[in-house]
């Protein structure tokens, strides 16, 4: 007996609240950056588990969406950070409450 | 190229911004060139738009272009002209290199997306008249108001925030509610498609209820009376007019006014006719008061601007008098009265941006005697005053009188000649405004700051020249003009006018308008 | 082909008007210019004659010239062409129009001669007369409108000719908004007559498939003389709608405020415009509507009645004016008052004989006061005139004659069409008057009104060319009161106008005098010959309406009781008789020459003479000695009527406009309601603002609430529907 779709899901589970309190109590905004990849990643990982249950490729298909997405993301976010950082010379998410200077 | 011509028409103008932008990242790019650009396009626009005069005259909507546009939700590209729109989209071609050629020297600043502006607006205003989908004019509507927007709060007057603000909010709402409307259609009759819709409304197959024909009728006039503007949601135009730049003041009364009216006569009495003959009597007397209450405002402004703004409602007034009268007259002679306006006031706005270019000021009181230093400006601008005011053989006095002449012979109302007059005093009052205006703007004494005031330049008389001989022609040979849109216009007509079972719904529609439920 | 001659006409003038217009600002030669608008008017004169005049003219046969240019407008039913027509009034019209216009030009090269616009000014003038004969020629209720409007411009443009005069504009502007008013009665009245008879044309013209809108009119039962018929949108309705636009065209109460102010523009101006042609475009027009009027007598009442109540008031208001040009402008108002008057009585051809003779000796007399006024140097108060006759002997000799003439001396043209309308007003039926009381009184009306004119006449006469030479006194401007601040002016010598000036006044004054002799009533001139022929009724006569005879009040009264609100009454134009066919010439000459009434008529004319000496003779007695007598103030000072008109009317809707509508409703209650709106967003908005605190992790945090509460409700009604709870 291998293992289930339940003890998958159960792990995404626990990964994606790992990434929501992470983002919810954290104040370094890469930490809250890599919860929130790590929430999508805990998506992927329903995707892949249900894709391989079904016998269906499509989920696997989402992943690569999501996978772009992340990518994306990820670019543009850095890039927000890094303008940040620059300017408030702080990665503290709660300092950069105002967008204007 | 023939049967794609409408297509032309809406993309010359895009093909002209890509054009613009593209030369802006030339290496040896100069501003003044985009003018030029602009100018070109919009020119070959206009004699292209000439082609389909000959293609018109008949009921039916001519140079047809019908394809899939959102196959999911039956929304198609369906566009065509017949004689309702046909000199509406000539005449919005035609404004264009005018109100280009006005901005010449005027605009200085940020040429590059000024005239981008300008085209976009052109396309949109085309593909207004031209579109048959619903849901495509709807787009078009929408799409026009953003250009608008940016040309009166980037290049407007001292308050141009102000007024950018009221007119896009004024604007917008009503055609939320007219997008409303569409969708209801849309689940209604399944499609977009103006002609379907009619179609299948005529042909009895679907019919409204008269409580949805109610609401309907509503989404839809509210969305264009604000845009004719009929009173009382006037109170953005005298705003907008003022504060815009000329060019801007001359499309926006030339051309967006009158989406307002087609969309009245072509959406209102075209599709609820039932609807429209239990709301003639309302839509009448707003308009007759919207011509009255037009120019007794017109007359005491100060501002040379605002008056030949709030003339604009009076004259709009008359628009909407014409076509709620049902009549062959009142509606022929509010469509041509749609292009009158469209030409004078447009020119009486050029000729206010022509003093307001040499004096940056618009108050009546800081003119005077301009007859002397400006000879050619002086006698040009009366004679458009003239053509404003009505005076016979000039075009303003064809629309007005067919519009009077409807309203007399109206079926529509009860005590019909009651409301004839009254629009009728709506003459004297555009006598007074525009006299009193003149006679302290042209004649008079010369206020020294003015005594050297240069004289039109070939550019700006080159540039009137079109609306001033369109003026005489009108006036002198109508018939060419309203023979085009004959047959349109009485097929809405018969709609509308046809006895009660033949309507939209099959309800007795003289029963006394019940709103519940 | 000959019939294009008919548009030759309007277009000579509209050619001589853009050519002037275009060529002659660059020409900047008088000479020239000149010639071109007097040869422009002069080929229309020309013309004119000859289509009217020869054999198988327009004046001499039954045969209407007709010339169809385009069709204008057309759109349904509605049908308006743009096409001319000569019958034996638009014809016996265009004669006098076209040759006192030329005269007119002619005289305004002289007078005009110097000035900076002289180019401008013949053009507008040129234009007019293009506008005029449009008005004339038309052949249908449109395009005779077209001209009405056109003379409306001219006169607009023309008043305000000195366009750097405060006053010029502000008359000019008057001018055009008071006809405007008056054209509004003229559109709906055609509209009227649209609505009622399906047509708008005067003629029918079958090979066009247009019929006659006054056949129609012909053809329907005449309207009961009740007030109520007024608004029943009957034939009556539509001659009052159409006399409110013969009333602010030819200045009558209560819109003739515009014609004495209309003095501002050029002499010449006034005597073309604003006395020989345009204003007597109302008494046109309702003469050409006879069809109408006599199937209404309310109308006709009315007419009648504000015609005399004009007349008389007019010439009361004409005793006291000092500006020479005042003085003539009154008495226009007071003799078409006249015209009026005659219409009204259903004299017709009464009316078109005083606005012929009115027109000779009336631009006779402005010329003259122009000419005075050149040879003065622009000086136009009478009381720094006096004694001029030495100084013009041929401005004095021409003026002597018009005076004679609308004073109503005999021989003198005034005299024989005064004296015609007096008469015929006198023996009015009861057709169009409540009782016979009214004819006797609208006759002494006319009587005292006549005795009025030759006073005022007499004074203005006096002022100018008798007594001290008042223009030589220095001191003269501080007697004058009212004169804020007296122009320091030089004594120039008065001069006598150049021939171009003095021809056309003598010209006039022949035709003054003589002018007369084309309608000889039959009393007079039966005196001196066994056929007396009255070429003006012989010629007029076979296309005017009358009014029909010997139907008492009462029985009509009630023919007609039931009055349908608006409704067109059932039309009749099949079998309905042509107009022309009413009554041949030969049975209107015959008619009505009882002996007892050409005996009345020779009484009466009697009496006119008498008044008209009567009054020369008290205004000599009073103004020989006294020229400068004070008038009574109120007369004046016109009545007060414009500041009356100004503080009751013109304030209160200026007022009214920008307080009450602009500042208050649009501004205040309009945008205020609007700003009201947008403000309730705005405070809204900054309520929920603080939602939106910027920290991220706040977002975070609603963000999982709302997420956990939706699932929240999901799996809640998921459960219920699935029916797994209980």
């Amino acid at each position: 007996m291998g293992p289930q779709l339940s003890w998958y899901l159960a792990l995404s589970a626990i990964l994606f609240t790992i990434g929501v309190v992470g983002v919810i109590i954290r104040r370094n905004v890469i930490a809250m950056f890599m919860c929130i990849e790590l929430m999508l990643n805990a998506v992927n990982l329903t995707f892949v588990a249900f894709s391989s249950f079904f016998q269906d490729v499509t989920g696997q298909l989402f992943v690569f969406i999501v996978m772009t997405v992340a990518a994306a993301e990820a670019a543009v976010g850095l890039g927000i950070i890094i303008a940040i950082f620059r300017n408030r010379e702080s990665l503290d998410v709660d300092e950069a409450s105002v967008m204007k200077l | 190229m023939r049967q794609h011509l409408l297509t032309v028409l809406i993309l010359l103008p895009l093909l002209g911004v890509l054009v613009s932008v593209g030369y802006s990242f030339a290496p040896s790019r100069q501003d003044f060139h985009y003018k030029w650009i602009a100018l070109a396009v919009t020119t070959f626009t206009f004699a292209l738009s000439l082609l389909l005069v000959g293609g018109v005259g008949a009921a039916e909507f001519r140079f047809e272009e019908n394809v899939n546009w959102i196959g999911a939700i039956g929304a198609r590209y369906h566009l065509g002209v017949d004689g309702i729109s046909l000199w509406l989209v000539v005449l919005t071609t035609l404004l264009m290199p005018i109100a280009i050629l006005s901005s010449w020297t005027s605009i200085a600043k940020r040429q590059l997306s000024y005239y981008v502006f300008l085209l976009l607006l052109e396309s949109a205003m085309i593909g207004v008249f031209v579109s048959l989908d619903l849901l495509l004019f709807y787009l078009f509507f929408e799409a026009s108001l953003v250009p608008m927007f940016f040309l009166i709060g980037i290049w407007g007057g001292e308050r141009r925030i102000y007024a950018a603000i009221k007119f896009f909010i004024y604007t917008a709402v009503g055609s939320l509610l007219m997008l409303v409307g569409i969708i209801a259609l849309y689940f209604i009759y399944g499609t977009f498609d103006y002609a379907a819709i009619l179609a299948a409304m005529s042909a009895q197959t679907t019919l409204l209820s008269p409580n949805a024909e109610f609401w309907l009728f509503l989404a839809f006039a509210f969305a264009f009376c604000i845009k004719v503007p009929l009173f009382p949601l006037h109170t953005w135009l005298p705003d907008a007019h003022t504060e815009a730049p000329t060019a801007g003041s001359v499309i926006l009364a030339g051309v967006l006014l009158k989406m307002g009216t087609y969309g009245l006569l072509r959406f209102n009495l075209g599709l609820f006719p039932s609807m429209s003959r239990q709301f003639a009597w309302i839509m009448i007397t707003l308009a007759v008061i919207g011509i009255i209450y037009g120019a007794l405002l017109a007359m005491v402004q100060p501002d040379v601007k605002r008056l030949v703004a709030y003339s604009s409602v009076s004259h709009m007034g008359f628009v909407v008098l014409g076509l709620f009268s049902f009549t062959e007259f009142g509606m022929q002679g509010a469509l041509y009265q749609m292009l009158n306006h469209g030409v004078s006031t447009g020119a009486l706005f050029l000729f206010v941006g022509f003093i307001y270019e040499r004096r940056h000021t618009r108050l009546i009181t800081d003119f005077g005697g301009l007859a002397t230093p400006m000879p050619w400006f002086s006698t040009l601008f009366v004679f458009a005053s003239l053509s404003s005011i009505g005076l016979p053989f000039l075009n303003g006095f064809v629309g007005e009188f067919l519009i009077m002449l409807g309203a007399w012979t109206s079926n529509a109302i009860q005590h019909p000649w009651i409301v004839t007059m009254l629009a009728a005093t709506g003459v004297i009052w555009a006598a007074v405004y525009m006299l009193w205006m003149l006679q302290r703007v042209v004649f008079g004494k010369t206020n020294p700051t003015n005594a050297t005031l240069p004289d039109l330049n070939a550019r700006e008389i080159g540039l009137l020249l079109p609306l001033l001989i369109l003026m005489l022609v009108m006036g002198v040979f109508p018939r060419p003009f309203l023979d085009r849109s004959k047959a349109s216009v009485e097929a809405v007509r018969a709609r509308v006018a046809a006895p009660p079972t033949g309507g939209s719904f099959a309800g007795n529609s003289s029963r006394v308008l019940r709103v519940a439920p | 082909m000959e019939n294009n001659l008919l548009s030759f006409i309007i277009f000579a003038p509209l050619a001589g008007a853009v050519i002037n217009w275009f060529v002659g600002r660059r020409l900047r030669n008088e000479k020239i210019i000149g010639f071109i608008a007097c040869a422009s008017v002069g080929i229309s004169t020309i013309i004119a004659f000859y289509l009217a005049l020869k054999s198988n003219g327009a004046l001499r046969s039954t045969e209407s010239i007709f010339d169809h240019l385009w069709t204008w407008i057309q759109v349904g039913r509605f049908r308006a062409d743009f096409a001319l027509a000569m019958d034996r009034l638009s014809g016996t019209y265009a004669l006098f129009v076209t040759f006192v216009g030329f005269m007119i030009h002619l005289f305004a090269v002289g007078y005009m001669h110097g000035d900076r616009g002289f180019y401008r000014f013949f053009a507008f003038l040129n234009l007019f007369m293009f506008a005029m004969l449009t008005l004339i020629l038309a052949d249908n209720f449109l395009l005779m409108f077209v001209g009405w409007e056109g003379v409306g411009l001219c006169s607009y443009l023309l008043i305000g000719y000195y366009t750097d005069r405060k006053e010029a504009g502000n008359a000019a502007k008057k001018a055009f908004i008071t006809n405007r008013v008056g054209d509004w009665g003229f559109v709906l009245g055609l509209m009227l007559v649209f609505y009622l008879t399906g047509s708008i044309s005067f003629f029918e013209k079958p090979e066009h498939g247009v019929i006659s809108a006054l056949q129609a009119f012909a053809g329907m039962g005449v309207d009961p003389f009740t007030w109520k018929s007024l608004f029943a949108g009957g034939a009556t309705s539509v001659a009052v709608l159409l006399f409110i636009g013969a009333v602010g065209k030819s200045a009558q109460i209560p819109l003739y405020v515009w014609l004495p102010d209309a003095m501002a523009g050029p002499t010449p101006v006034s005597a073309l415009i604003h006395a020989a042609t345009m204003v007597t475009a109302g008494v046109y027009m309702i003469v050409r509507c006879s069809a109408i009027y006599t199937h209404a007598p309310t109308a006709m009442f009315i007419v009648a009645v504000i015609g005399a109540a004009t007349a008389i008031f007019a010439a009361t208001i004409g005793l006291a004016q000092n500006d020479i040009k005042k003085v003539l402008a009154y008495s226009t108002v007071s003799q078409l008052g006249y015209m009026f008057l005659a219409c009204g009585v259903g004299a017709f051809a009464a009316a078109i004989f005083h606005v012929i003779t009115h027109a000779f000796f009336k631009a006779l007399l402005f010329l003259g006061s122009g000419s005075v006024i050149h040879g003065m140097h622009h000086e136009q108060d009478m009381r720094r005139m006096g004694g001029l006759r030495k100084y013009m002997p041929i401005t004095f000799a021409t003026m002597l004659t018009g005076w004679l003439a609308i004073s109503g001396i005999p021989i003198f043209a005034g005299f024989f069409s005064k004296d015609e309308i007096l008469w015929k007003t006198w023996s009015a039926g009861e057709f169009s008057l409540p009782s016979p009381l009214w004819s006797k009184a609208l006759w002494f009306v006319g009587a005292i009104t006549a005795l009025l004119t030759a006073v005022y006449m007499t004074r203005m006469m006096i002022m100018t060319f008798w007594g001290s030479e008042r223009f030589r006194e220095q001191d003269v401007d501080h007697q004058l009161e009212g004169d804020a601040a007296p122009a320091p002016h030089s004594v120039h010598e008065p001069h006598e106008s150049p021939w171009v000036m003095t021809v056309p006044l003598i010209a006039l004054a022949v035709l003054s005098t003589v002018g007369g002799f084309i309608g000889v009533p039959y009393a007079l001139g039966s005196l001196f010959s066994d056929h007396p022929v009255s070429y003006i009724d012989q010629v007029l006569e076979p296309v005017l309406s009358h009014v029909p005879a010997g139907v008492p009040h009462s029985e009509r009264a009630h023919a007609v009781d039931e009055m349908q609100w608006l409704s067109p009454k059932p039309q009749q134009l099949d079998g309905a008789p042509a107009v022309h066919a009413l009554e041949g010439p030969a049975a209107s000459a015959e008619r009505a020459h009882s002996p007892e009434e050409i005996r009345q008529e020779r009484f009466l004319a009697m009496v006119s003479v008498l008044i008209a000496a009567l009054g020369i003779g008290v205004g000599w007695l009073i103004f020989q000695k006294r020229p400068l007598l004070q008038m009574p103030r109120i007369l004046e000072n016109k009545y007060y009527v414009d500041e009356i008109y100004d503080a009751t009317i013109i304030k209160p809707i200026e007022v009214v406009s920008r307080e009450g509508l602009w500042k208050l409703f649009d501004v205040g209650v309009i945008d205020g309601f609007l700003h009201s709106l947008g403000d309730a967003v705005t405070e809204g908005g900054r309520m929920v603002r603080h939602l939106q605190g910027g920290f991220v992790r706040s977002y975070a945090a609603i963000i999982l609430i709302g997420a956990l509460a939706l699932i929240g409700l999901f799996a809640y009604f998921g459960a219920h529907t699935l029916g797994l709870a209980r």
